[in-house]
């Protein structure tokens, strides 16, 4: 490829640009969380007496630690039973070839586009008349819901290109449907469904509608809800907000830069694919 | 994030290759007799669980959209008057119009804006620089927007980065609190939105010119093709894929704005940034408009499909 040594520069300066562009907020976060407790900082400026005991009473205002929980257990809740229940769905419709299938992933392709918005208020009353109100159920239940046209679309994707003979040789071995499955199957859609996992993750963890709709409770919500909760009580206090906002983003950022190479595929492929 | 949308066929992660046949084939045929109706089962679960926290809370928010509900007491049938009210109340017209308008931030301004990027970087994607890019870039994207939303907030404050940054370059006249002033809120909500966009666009559209032959390009410049030829009749026409799926996360992520504009400004000064999903909140759970949230809501799902729909059509139409 003939390669201009002034475009390459041009474009690492830009990528330079762009970089800076992304982490300004952060590193605004950074410094502006460093203030004395109720100041008004202004812009970037690094204190001169850095107040690193901000993290720490950010952690006990907001109960950090309970938040920690709560958000794990509604992960876990979400994550494990969206990729059964997907991985099921999606060897059905797209490896066996089951009747009316068809029918049944349009219904699935139907929930991809709909804004969470779009069913809020029922979602609200239905989860208040199951007695769910205030439960951790209240964001799991219908998370799993939401997250199932998509689950659903892309691990049909995965079994829509697994070969038939792999099938075939079990059948002659005599595996019935489920052993198929299980056996061969799902071992082999661990790469689909490692990176499904991720993304599934990463929403569960954000979401913010669900939490702040559902649960009263800022103890019973995802991080991400309770961020909310905390901003009304501590708007005021701008450090103390930024420094419990860089917590609350911390573990989605850990998680991050420890699967990044995942992440970002996964996150790329996400959007291709959907 | 990322959102889900109607997809284009792309190949799975991990798609194991073919393998080659081993040992007899035999037909299909009784193989497909007997999970014919097996599948059920597996679809079953899945089905079940969407059912009941997507679809029926759906057809609800249809049956709600016609009565009139304070939540609490009785409800009485008032036909299509809702969907009246949200066409003819300056309010709620006023926000389907700021959505529409932050298609042009959320949308417009990451897609456009990526692509140029993109093309500029392209050439130094193999870098290390550009491995280092591709996790910054996507932090954005990691984060809650919420976060975003607080961060930004104090960035545009009276006293933030922003204004701090103009002050330096002799543009004090123009600083203000760029969330609280009723000319620029909007915009500036929809800067925020450009933010978490703009990294995820680039992206994509990196991922897609590394899938382009280098010899195109190389032709182009023998056959004396400028930049800016280069540019349209290479590097775009090669992208359609990606730039329809980024129009289509990008729109849905205007159209269906929430937790920013909840964070940043409330939908205020005044009506200025108030969005469909933020008056949806509004409406059914603080003035008890249960049948107008409804309506409004019934209203966003198919402002969303109306622009989601052709995007996915038009790609299909065009793709090779």
């Amino acid at each position: 490829m003939i390669v201009g040594r002034r475009e390459e520069w041009t474009g690492r300066l830009l990528l330079v640009v762009l970089m800076a562009a992304t982490l300004v907020p952060f590193v605004s976060l950074f410094t502006t969380a460093l203030h004395p407790s109720g100041s008004y900082p202004s812009g970037l400026d690094w204190p001169s007496h850095p107040r690193w005991g901000n993290f720490a009473a950010a952690f006990r205002t907001a109960h950090m630690g309970a938040l920690l929980k709560s958000s794990v257990l509604i992960v876990l809740g979400v994550v494990p039973i969206s990729l059964l229940l997907a991985t099921m769905a999606g060897f059905a419709l797209g490896h066996l070839r089951m009747a009316g299938r068809r029918l049944v992933f349009l219904t699935f392709v139907l929930g991809l586009t709909l804004p969470f918005e779009g069913i809020i208020t029922p979602l609200y009353y239905q989860v208040r008349d199951m007695g769910l109100l205030n439960t951790r159920w209240a964001i799991i239940l219908p998370l799993i819901g939401l997250f199932m046209p998509f689950s659903v679309f892309w691990m049909r994707a995965h079994f829509v290109n697994m070969p038939e003979e792999l099938s075939e040789g079990a059948r002659i071995d005599g595996a019935n449907v489920w052993q198929l499955f299980w056996r061969i199957h799902v071992p082999l859609a661990m790469p689909a469904m490692s990176s499904l996992a991720i993304l599934l993750f990463l929403w569960t963890w954000n979401q913010f509608l669900l939490a702040i709709v559902l649960v009263d409770d800022p103890a019973k919500r995802t991080m991400a809800g309770a961020l909310g909760a905390f901003q009304g009580q501590w708007g005021t206090d701008i450090p103390l907000l930024c420094a419990g906002s860089l917590l609350i983003l911390a573990p989605t950022l850990a998680v991050f830069l420890v699967f990044q190479r995942r992440f970002v595929a996964a996150l790329l492929q996400g959007s291709l694919k959907g | 994030m990322a959102r889900p949308t109607l997809g284009t066929a792309v190949e799975p992660p991990g798609a194991p290759p073919r393998p080659v046949a081993a040992g007899s084939r035999r037909p299909a045929r009784r193989r497909a007799r007997t999970s014919r109706w097996v599948g059920w089962l597996f679809v079953a679960p899945a089905l079940l669980v969407y059912a009941v926290f997507v679809l029926r809370p759906l057809v609800l928010t249809v049956e709600y959209s016609l009565y009139r509900w304070d939540g609490i007491g009785p409800s009485t049938w008032v036909g299509l008057d809702n969907y009246v009210k949200v066409f003819t109340d300056p309010d709620l017209v006023d926000t389907i119009l700021n959505a529409v308008k932050l298609i042009v931030f959320f949308s417009a301004i990451p897609v456009l804006l990526g692509l140029v990027i993109a093309s500029t970087i392209r050439r130094v994607a193999a870098s290390r620089l550009a491995l280092v890019a591709r996790t910054v870039l996507f932090l954005p994207q990691v984060i809650p927007l919420v976060a975003a939303g607080i961060a930004w907030s104090w960035l545009l404050s009276s006293t933030g980065l922003v204004n701090q940054a103009l002050s330096r370059v002799g543009l004090g006249g123009v600083t203000r609190a760029w969330l609280g002033d009723f000319s620029t809120a909007l915009p500036a909500v929809g800067v925020i939105g450009a933010w978490v966009l703009l990294g995820l666009c680039t992206l994509l559209f990196l991922a897609g010119m590394s899938k382009i032959d280098p010899a195109l390009y190389e032709a182009a410049r023998i056959d004396g093709a400028g930049a800016l030829r280069e540019f349209f009749s290479i590097t775009v026409a090669s992208l359609r894929q990606e730039i329809a799926v980024s129009v289509t996360v990008t729109v849905i992520a205007a159209l269906a704005a929430f937790d920013i504009v909840y964070i940043s400004t409330q939908g205020g000064p005044g009506n200025a940034t108030m969005v469909p999903g933020l008056e949806i909140y509004y409406l059914a759970f603080s003035e008890r408009q249960v049948g107008v949230a409804s309506a409004l809501a019934v209203v966003l799902v198919v402002l969303v499909l109306g622009c989601v729909l052709p995007i996915q059509w038009l790609a299909k139409e065009d793709s090779p």
